[in-house]
């Protein structure tokens, strides 16, 4: 514990071994990190424009025809890119946090074991053959079509998994890896066709949306898989005690009053539907479900009463920052976020594995 | 009571547990015996809700296969063999995980200061900050009967008894321990819990158990009181190795010697 937070008035009273009280201060902390980080990457970008001077443009009817840029600049590109931003980072952070509990596995990330993969199967048919063969079911589902074939290809990936992975109850690593990597690679060659028989335009947008990325970001993507991933959060409130309990095996679990298989079911339909809206909308974005809710064990401990909404907290923030480098680093053009996520989380990822060896064989 | 009648278990064709008949009644400390592979285990589990079985097994008089898992929990609490944890819960987090669901906590209200208690009781007062994943495995298993003894703090709830259910409880502790933790399940049949204890060690079993179910092959060898049970012959034959029962004071709690190392 850091010395600085010993002092705090609450935390002293707390039993020793209760982390709940530093828990619940990392959360308000997050919540005011991510207003911060909001509010900065809302103000900031390639353009002069103020947001001061759209606030005010709220209280004085506008005098200058340069507000109504402004206003344009803010209103139809900033703020779509940070509710996006929050949105997927939340999306993805929380993904990794319940399909770590759920494997009861500090490995596990959607995009680690090819459950992104699999969402991005179900995306690229969409945008290879929307147009086309899958017109008419496009046609009926509208903007959802996209997050919602993503959702599909997460879930069968998922579902797959942990079929093979799990049995009676107990989950091998070395399985739950491997399997992981065989699903995404065959996902991976499935996408590959779809990509050789695309034509320029799609190409285009496949090469962009693969590599991740905010930009572009609309508010019809955000009507399109916000209601998707606030679905998928608003489970986990319900998950938060059953996966306590899941750490202790599936037999546990039920022995303390847990129904494990229904939470399970839960668990991996919020796991799709969060990681298959937020890969409908920006792609290929990595390691944020692994790096966010392993750095918040460190800090506040493993209980997921407080470690799934901090993961929201802290992965929305992380995202925003990550598209400020993206932003800004080769500015004026723009680096694809889900590089810098990989430049920083691939490493983030090999430290997990090497602090593990020994511990525990995988 | 829990009682079981005609209670068979089966993996695919094998059968592993066949019409097995068995109570454990509150107050009494419940013992189950037998030699590795006779179904212990398995029957422990059936009694746990985690098998499919056929028969009846039932808890306070209602069939264990109808009730939800927040009904069992309140009625009973389960000590598995061993449980590894893959994230870092300190000692105190895991006791606690005992307290959860309302009507399964250990009282009316959830009492905060249960986890402190049983950690004193299974003699561990001082590890609440310590990280499970860094305690022997003597150590993990008692930490585990705190989280056991949190959910069913009160033997008896509401004028129904609850029970203990222990799957080798004492199997990696020291001799101190061991006899704590018999004692411990002793004073919850006392105070009017039942305790079913999975056991290996016979000289326990004949000095702390009230009842014994003798496992052979799947189904019950015999079952009564220990020095009805505990017999030359019948140890032997079950064991399928010599045994010899005596007695200390004479006639008083009996006790198993292995013949062959004398031999």
């Amino acid at each position: 514990m850091p010395a600085g937070m010993i002092s705090l008035r609450g935390l002293s009273s707390a039993p020793v071994g209760d982390r709940s009280a530093r828990a619940r201060l990392a959360i308000a902390l997050l919540v005011a990190m991510l207003v911060v980080v909001a509010a900065v990457s809302t103000a900031t970008g390639a353009s002069d424009a103020s947001v001061l001077g759209v606030i005010k443009g709220w209280f004085h009817t506008s005098e200058e025809a340069l507000s109504a840029r402004d206003r344009l600049i803010v209103y139809e590109i900033r703020l779509p890119r940070v509710a996006l931003g929050i949105l997927v980072g939340a999306a993805l952070a929380v993904s990794g946090a319940l399909m770590q509990g759920l494997f009861r596995n500090p490995l596990a990330d959607p995009g680690i074991v090819g459950v992104s993969a699999g969402a991005g199967l179900g995306a690229i048919t969409v945008i290879v053959l929307g147009s086309t063969v899958l017109g008419p079911v496009v046609a009926v589902f509208g903007i959802y079509a996209l997050p919602l074939a993503a959702f599909a290809g997460g879930l069968v990936t998922t579902l797959t998994l942990y079929r093979i992975a799990t049995r009676q109850g107990q989950t091998s690593i070395a399985t739950m890896l491997l399997a992981g990597i065989a699903l995404g690679a065959l996902s991976g060659a499935l996408s590959g066709i779809l990509v050789y028989i695309a034509d320029d335009r799609q190409l285009r947008d496949l090469t962009f949306w693969g590599l991740g990325s905010l930009g572009g970001a609309t508010w019809t993507k955000i009507w399109a898989a916000g209601p998707i991933i606030l679905a998928a959060l608003a489970a986990v409130p319900f998950l938060a005690r059953g996966l306590n309990a899941l750490a202790l095996g599936e037999a546990s679990a039920r022995h303390l009053g847990i129904p494990a298989q229904r939470m399970k079911n839960t668990a991996i339909l919020a796991v799709a539907a969060a990681t298959g809206a937020a890969v409908a909308v920006s792609g290929g974005i990595g390691f944020v479900g692994i790096v966010v809710p392993h750095l918040l064990r460190l800090v506040i401990g493993p209980d997921h009463r407080y470690l799934l909404p901090a993961s929201a907290l802290l992965g929305a923030s992380l995202l925003l920052l990550a598209d400020a480098v993206s932003r800004t680093i080769v500015a004026p053009a723009e680096l694809p976020i889900g590089i810098v996520t990989a430049v920083f989380g691939a490493p983030f990822f090999l430290w997990v594995l090497l602090r593990r060896r020994g511990i525990l064989d995988l | 009571m829990i009682e079981a009648r005609n209670v068979t278990v089966s993996f695919g064709r094998t059968r592993i547990l066949s019409s097995v008949g068995f109570t454990a009644e509150p107050g009494r400390v419940t013992a189950i015996v037998g030699p590795n592979g006779s179904g212990k285990s398995t029957l422990v589990k059936a009694l746990s809700g985690d098998l499919p079985y056929g028969g009846s097994i039932t808890l306070n008089g209602r069939e264990l296969a109808q009730m939800k898992p927040v009904e069992a929990a309140a009625l009973r609490a389960v000590l598995p063999q061993a449980v590894a944890l893959s994230f870092p819960y300190t000692v105190r987090e895991v006791v606690r995980l005992g307290l959860m669901g309302g009507r399964s906590g250990a009282l009316a209200g959830q009492d905060e200061h249960l986890p402190e208690r049983a950690l004193a009781k299974v003699d561990l007062s001082g590890f609440a900050g310590r990280f499970y994943q860094e305690l022997s495995g003597g150590e993990q298993q008692r930490v585990q009967l705190a989280r056991v003894l949190c959910q069913v703090w009160a033997p008896v709830l509401e004028g129904r008894p609850r029970y203990l259910i222990l799957d080798e409880p004492i199997s990696s502790l020291d001799i101190k321990h061991q006899l704590l933790v018999m004692k411990i399940a002793r004073e919850f049949a006392a105070r009017g819990g039942g305790v079913v204890a999975v056991l290996h060690d016979l000289n326990l079993t004949a000095a702390f158990a009230d009842h014994v179910l003798v496992m052979r092959r799947g189904t019950s060898a015999a079952a009564g009181a220990p020095d009805a049970v505990m017999q030359d012959a019948l140890l032997s034959e079950v064991f399928d190795c010599p045994l010899k029962v005596g007695a200390v004071p004479a006639g008083a709690t009996p006790f198993v010697l292995p013949q062959a190392v004398l031999a």
